[in-house]
């Protein structure tokens, strides 16, 4: 698949290039939730997009991640990269032994589900003050280091986050073009003709599961270390929905689809302070009028209304 | 662990849970006529609580009127919904249409904090505040009200389902939308009376409820998902399973909340969730059924 390598190198360098635009400042802190931002929806993505099953609680698997690394660099004080990597694996391993009896419901229910087990989890994170510190939150997480340099700026941490959003995307856009990702859109359009067919749907629902979940544990990590302070707020039930409003705006099931809802929804707050806290007014609007409209997302959408532009055009 | 102690948590429970009963109706209604979870459920719980405020203080109308105002209201928005939302959406996924439904109950509690703001509000009780004791524990009238209120509402449901024209086509779309209107029902016609009863059901639940617990713009997310939770216990059935459903999940949160830790209250609910989910998705008393592909 040489072009779509291409595309990802295009992609990559321009990413490499944004700091220099924006010339430090305001902007760059921003940017660098777009990346964490970037890594959660793709990670959505593939469950969602691909495998065509619904989370609503994957805010929880990110606050797993940002929680685990939190408390064991902050209280205990280990290894922050061990941790990160640790805490992705067993946060996996988590969502692979509950994702057999959840990823065995369907539609509506799975999303409940799902819903539950996210809302559980935020309560965990409330309830266990002496552990997590409660609604007050977790401060004091230090900045993550390698030998001499600590990303303790917005430019370094830019680089960092990107540099691991970028392998992230790089890993989704691979599988999405392997037998793996061919069988996970058999599955997206039929559970059943993908399994006539010798799919092993079942184990295999669960294994994209447990790396979605994964994924969103790093991102979790990285949101921990960049932030030093952590709170409930940020992983609870809005935060599952705000996830999903990205990957269902960028595109079902394309990668850069999912940064590009990404982008929209990290830095529409910024341009939309006057709103306050009305902009959750506007997620709603944006969500139901997406799906009515423009079901394929922004990545399918814009090509689409530009070549009836241009037809219409032709054609007078 | 004293016996009034257990009768008190139990009480306390019968009133909740039938109020997750009522919200839970609602859900399998919707669900019975059209094969989708309204998400949106929860927030007509809120309009309900909150519009009779606004009737009560902004437009000084009496309680009695302004209750029946605000289920008014309610269902005309529920109207709305099927009208702007659903109806255009007939042939999309369920995914797509679990979206929508997420999208419409973020904007409808989004208009209902910028109408009225974050502020936490209390209707006051129907009729005084002086407790009942009974046989050592507690209750409090709007106790009453909400256990008479629920038992008139089952009632005219079971009537309405079974003994009036109207009810009974809607119960022959829930069996087979198809064959209902090859008999000559109008199916989308019952697919808004889901909706406006559904509303109306759930806007009556947030009333009742909201002199107990107080009410804000932002607590249909929880009364819904737990009236849900009923819903899934009952095999989404819209009648006494639910019912049975709601008074469990009241009586269990009760005690456990009680007994427990209160802190783990909304997620003992959950558990339980889950737990049918993943043991029972045909509801306790439901028989399993097979996809149809």
């Amino acid at each position: 698949m040489k072009k779509d390598l291409l595309k990802f190198l295009f992609f990559a360098v321009a990413v490499m290039l944004v700091p220099y635009a924006l010339e430090g400042g305001y902007l760059m802190n921003v940017t660098v939730f777009v990346g964490i931002h970037t890594i959660l929806a793709v990670a959505l993505n593939l469950l969602l997009g691909y495998a065509g099953q619904i989370s609503l609680g994957h805010a929880g698997f990110f606050g797993l991640g940002a929680y685990t690394s939190g408390v064991l660099t902050a209280t205990y004080g280990w290894n922050p990269w061990l941790v990160m990597g640790g805490a992705s694996v067993a946060i996996g391993l988590i969502a692979f032994v509950i994702g057999f009896p959840i990823l065995k419901l369907k539609g509506h229910y799975l999303a409940m589900a799902t819903l539950g087990l996210g809302i559980i989890i935020y309560i965990i994170f409330n309830e266990t003050i002496d552990i997590t510190g409660g609604p007050s939150g977790l401060p004091g997480i230090p900045y993550l280091q390698i030998g001499d340099v600590v990303f303790d700026s917005d430019l370094k941490n830019y680089y960092l986050v990107w540099g691991i959003t970028l392998i992230v995307m790089l890993l989704a856009v691979n599988l999405a073009n392997s037998r793996i990702g061919r069988a996970l859109r058999a599955i997206h359009d039929s559970e059943v003709a993908a399994r006539v067919l010798g799919v092993n749907a079942r184990l295999l629902k669960v294994q994209i599961f447990a790396l979605s979940a994964g994924i969103c544990s790093i991102a979790g990590s990285l949101y921990a270390h960049t932030m030093t302070f952590i709170s409930p707020a940020s992983f609870g039930f809005n935060f599952s929905v705000e996830l999903l409003t990205m990957v269902v705006i960028g595109g079902l099931g394309s990668v850069y689809g999912s940064f590009l809802g990404a982008a929209l929804l990290t830095m529409l707050p910024e341009f939309l302070r006057f709103m306050h806290d009305y902009d959750i007014v506007f997620y709603g609007l944006l969500l139901m009028l997406m799906i009515m409209f423009m079901p394929g997302g922004l990545v399918r959408g814009i090509p689409d209304l530009v070549r009836k532009a241009a037809g219409r055009k032709g054609g007078a | 662990m004293q016996i009034d102690q257990l009768l008190q948590y139990t009480l306390s429970g019968l009133s909740t849970g039938a109020i997750y009963a009522l919200i839970g109706i609602g859900f399998s209604i919707i669900y019975n006529s059209t094969g989708i979870i309204n998400f949106a459920q929860g927030e007509f719980v809120m309009f309900g609580g909150m519009l009779t405020i606004f009737f009560l203080n902004v437009m000084q109308l009496p309680l009695w009127a302004a209750i029946p105002s605000a289920i008014a209201v309610a269902t005309v928005a529920g109207i709305l919904f099927e009208r702007l939302a659903i109806r255009p959406l007939r042939h999309a996924t369920p995914i797509n249409l679990v979206i929508i439904t997420i999208g419409g109950s973020i904007l409808l509690r989004g208009v209902a904090m910028l109408l009225w703001g974050k502020d936490t509000h209390a209707v006051p009780p129907f009729t005084g505040e002086d407790p009942i004791s009974i046989g050592g524990a507690t209750i409090l009238p709007q106790h009453l009200w909400i256990l008479a209120i629920t038992v008139v509402i089952i009632l005219v449901n079971k009537f309405y389902f079974y003994h009036t024209i109207s009810g009974k086509a809607m119960r022959a779309c829930s069996y087979n939308p198809r064959a209902a209107g090859l008999v000559g029902i109008d199916v989308r016609r019952m697919v808004l009376f889901s909706f406006m009863i559904s509303s109306a059901l759930g806007s009556l639940a947030g009333i009742i409820v909201a002199p107990l617990t107080m009410t804000a713009y932002d607590v249909g997310i929880m009364l819904g998902l737990k009236g849900f939770c009923a819903a899934i216990i009952g095999g989404m059935s819209s009648g006494m399973a639910t019912v049975i459903g709601g008074l469990i999940l009241g009586i269990l949160e009760s005690l456990g909340a009680g007994l427990v830790s209160s802190g783990y209250k909304d997620a003992i609910a959950f558990i339980i969730l889950l737990l049918i989910l993943f043991i029972r998705p045909q509801g306790l008393f439901g028989k399993a059924e097979t996809e149809r592909v």
